[in-house]
């Protein structure tokens, strides 16, 4: 193999958009490096064992340390994603270049609101977690940085937007290319499910925040919250879906079974993904039960893309491993490609994502939803749907994407391989372990490790939360390793060897497809995505709006 | 392979068939219980101004009353505990809980019971429960509110 060092200049020049790729890309491993240190320290804490003193004065306290955690994983590593491959995927299937000076302007944008906010977050000054609710009131900068972070998505949101606008108009009549349609209906639900945040931080944070009104009304900061806050999890599970339709079988050895329901089950998410947030309040006074178990009835709904999902990319599997040779009912399994890291990454993703799937149902299930309400249930569920499926799916992206961005081989091949094994087994066992012990009921987000003894019933699920935290250290260290092994090497492949990135062929394609067509008419469902949000959270949040009872602000940390 | 896609198809209707079927007997079940077991949900006891809880709301004297044959118990939830100290009923009987905080947000999850509201301040929450097994259950908040968080219990003492 030909080896040559070549200055960055050189690398990039034919292709500026994967140097913003590439920094988006480790900008966010980045925040999810720092935010994962975090991780065994709260695994500890649920164990019982309290580390924080020894980090008084870097850290000074457990929620210092959760609100990190917390912002730093779900808010800024998994929107960085979003923003490194649902931008380069649409630009690379269209062949076509992102206005590279907004392109860098989401760049700048999302890396100063990261700066911003940071300054208080270590400061101490923002110890409000990664829900902010009023009238718990942090330093004025963690507002601005975080809207400022959040806007820079909506530069995103324009350059695919732009990207599909000019293929439309090279291609008139042509159903839109399956990555990029997918990448452009997640960016258009992520629009619709923003504006909650949007209007909560710039309305009312931020002039709360520096004196300019005296309060907020928490259940008003609460509703908008979570009107963004339960999209927001599709807004960083899509991305993932995407690895998974459009890479996955391919990197299996097969092909995906069905083109038109890949867009059809992303269709469901543009529709039902944001009208729902309420599950997230069934909790909260000054909400009429009428309204939750409608927005129960919506949640159960956003189930049907996932279940399709879980369809379609099993027959997939099975498609390649079947083309590999795999005989038998179960033959197939066996001679899927378990040695490839990326193949690792998604597959284990996909699987931990059944039990955190069967999970969901619970807690959109309104009555059921008041044993595990607030409980370490709720941690445990999301450890396995963010931090399993959609961070090892961005891992999984990582180990193709930053070879083909830098023309740089991945090394640490080992340790890539091992680090997915291990974060899979680590993340399950705590997932185990947090769900029985939020059953049980103990509560989320506390320093229980500072109260020994208040929850002596969940002693072995405690001791499963110390052993997973080893494990997932140890995997976090291997990842790293293989991550920057590769991307700090000085060595680069010439440019005829670039590692490629192909998208999956697929089995039966748009081409006379009725669902392909009805599916890509987007301005038409948008508007119907539009009008289901109206119906579900018009009335409610006039019925807020026209009633507001504002509270001070504290700081009680 | 064409054989094979029209399989494919037939099990990917039954599948989705059965996720359909199943989600709708969900949404049944959700709506019957709450209809009929949903006593512990929690409801809206109306607004309140933050700054008269602790002087001239019906909160400022954290009780439980007897009303009739049942209990109405008004209580705070503040950082970091929750008053009364120790909430006194009977087994059997019902009890109204209206609580509300003075400052931030709280939980009130009464452990072994459904019974697990979001405490906001500026609004009362409502909730019925009728405790039909004697003895101590712990509160216990479980939504973030400070420091001292971690620390914050109250008590129930259920009598025969």
């Amino acid at each position: 193999m030909a080896v040559k060092t070549l200055s960055s200049l050189d690398v990039y020049s034919g292709h500026p958009e994967r140097k913003y790729t590439l920094y988006t890309l480790m900008l966010g491993f980045a925040a999810l490096l720092l935010g994962t240190l975090f991780g065994p320290l709260q695994a500890l804490n649920y164990g019982g064992v309290d580390a924080y003193p020894l980090l008084k004065p870097l850290v000074q306290s457990y929620y210092q340390g959760l609100t990190l955690h917390g912002v730093l994983n779900a808010i800024v590593f998994t929107q960085l994603m979003a923003q490194a491959l649902l931008v380069y995927f649409p630009a690379h299937e269209l062949k076509l270049r992102p206005n590279m000076t907004l392109a860098w302007v989401s760049w700048w944008m999302a890396f100063m609101g990261l700066v911003t906010a940071a300054i208080p977050l270590w400061g101490n000054a923002a110890t409000v977690l990664y829900t902010f609710y009023p009238p718990l009131k942090g330093h004025w900068a963690f507002y601005v940085g975080a809207a400022v972070f959040v806007l820079s998505s909506w530069v995103s949101i324009y350059l695919v937007l732009d990207l599909w606008r000019r293929w439309k108009r090279a291609n008139p009549g042509k159903i839109t290319p399956l990555v990029t349609y997918l990448s452009l209906v997640h960016w258009l639900m992520w629009f619709l499910a923003s504006l909650g945040l949007v209007v909560e931080v710039a309305v009312f944070l931020i002039p709360w925040s520096l004196g300019l009104i005296q309060g907020v009304d928490p259940l008003l900061a609460r509703t908008l919250f979570w009107y963004t806050g339960h999209p927001i999890v599709y807004f960083w599970l899509l991305p993932a879906y995407v690895v998974a339709y459009t890479l996955l079988p391919r990197i299996a050895g097969g092909k995906l079974i069905s083109d038109p329901l890949a867009r059809l089950a992303f269709l469901l998410f543009l529709l039902f993904s944001v009208p729902v947030g309420f599950h997230h309040q069934f909790a909260d006074p000054g909400i009429s039960p009428g309204w939750k178990f409608f927005h129960t009835v919506l949640t159960m709904m956003v189930a049907v893309p996932s279940l399709m999902t879980a369809f379609t990319l099993a027959a997939s599997l099975e498609n390649a491993g079947r083309a590999r040779g795999g005989r038998g009912l179960l033959g197939w399994i066996r001679t899927l490609p378990w040695h490839n890291p990326a193949f690792l990454g998604v597959t284990l993703g996909l699987i931990s994502f059944i039990p955190g799937g069967a999970g969901g149902f619970v807690n959109a299930s309104f009555p059921l939803n008041q044993v595990i309400h607030n409980t370490t249930w709720i941690v445990g569920h999301f450890h396995l749907q963010v931090a399993t499926m959609v961070t090892m799916s961005a891992m999984a992206a990582a180990f193709i994407l930053v070879p083909h961005l830098t023309r740089k081989p991945l090394l640490g091949v080992g340790y890539a391989r091992a680090a997915m094994w291990l974060w899979f087994i680590g993340m399950n066992l705590m997932g185990f372990a947090l769900h029985w012990m939020g059953y049980l009921g103990v509560p989320r987000r506390a320093h229980i490790s500072e109260v020994a003894g208040q929850y002596q019933g969940t002693l072995p699920f405690m001791a499963l939360n110390i052993i997973s935290g080893v494990i997932l250290f140890v995997a976090a260290a291997f990842f790293f390793y293989a991550l920057f092994a590769t991307a700090l090497q000085n060595q680069r492949l010439p440019e005829a060897q670039t590692p490629e990135l192909v998208f999956t062929q697929v089995v039966s394609g748009p081409e006379g497809s009725r669902i392909a067509q009805l599916t890509d008419r987007v301005g038409f469902w948008f508007a119907v995505a539009a009008i289901l949000i109206v119906l579900a959270y018009g009335l409610p949040l006039v019925q807020i709006f026209t009633s507001l009872n504002p509270v001070p602000g504290v700081r009680l940390w | 392979m064409q054989d094979n896609h029209k399989v494919i198809e037939a099990y990917e209707r039954g599948w989705l068939v059965f996720g359909l079927a199943m989600i709708l007997v969900f949404i049944v079940l959700i709506g019957y219980t709450v209809l009929n077991r949903g006593e512990t949900i929690s409801r809206g006891g109306g607004q309140i101004e933050v700054a008269t809880v602790r002087t001239t709301s019906p909160f400022a004297n954290p009780r439980v009353e007897q009303v009739g044959d049942e209990y109405v118990a008004y209580v705070q939830a503040f950082a970091f505990g929750y008053l009364p100290a120790e909430i006194r009923v009977k087994r059997g009987v019902k009890v109204t809980f209206y609580i509300t905080s003075p400052d931030v947000q709280h939980g009130f999850y009464v452990e072994g019971t459904n019974i697990n509201p979001q405490i906001i301040p500026g609004q009362a929450t409502k909730l019925e429960h009728v405790f039909d097994r004697a003895g101590t259950y712990r509160i216990v908040c479980n939504e973030y509110c400070g420091i001292g968080h971690a620390q914050m219990f109250g008590k129930i003492v259920v009598e025969e």
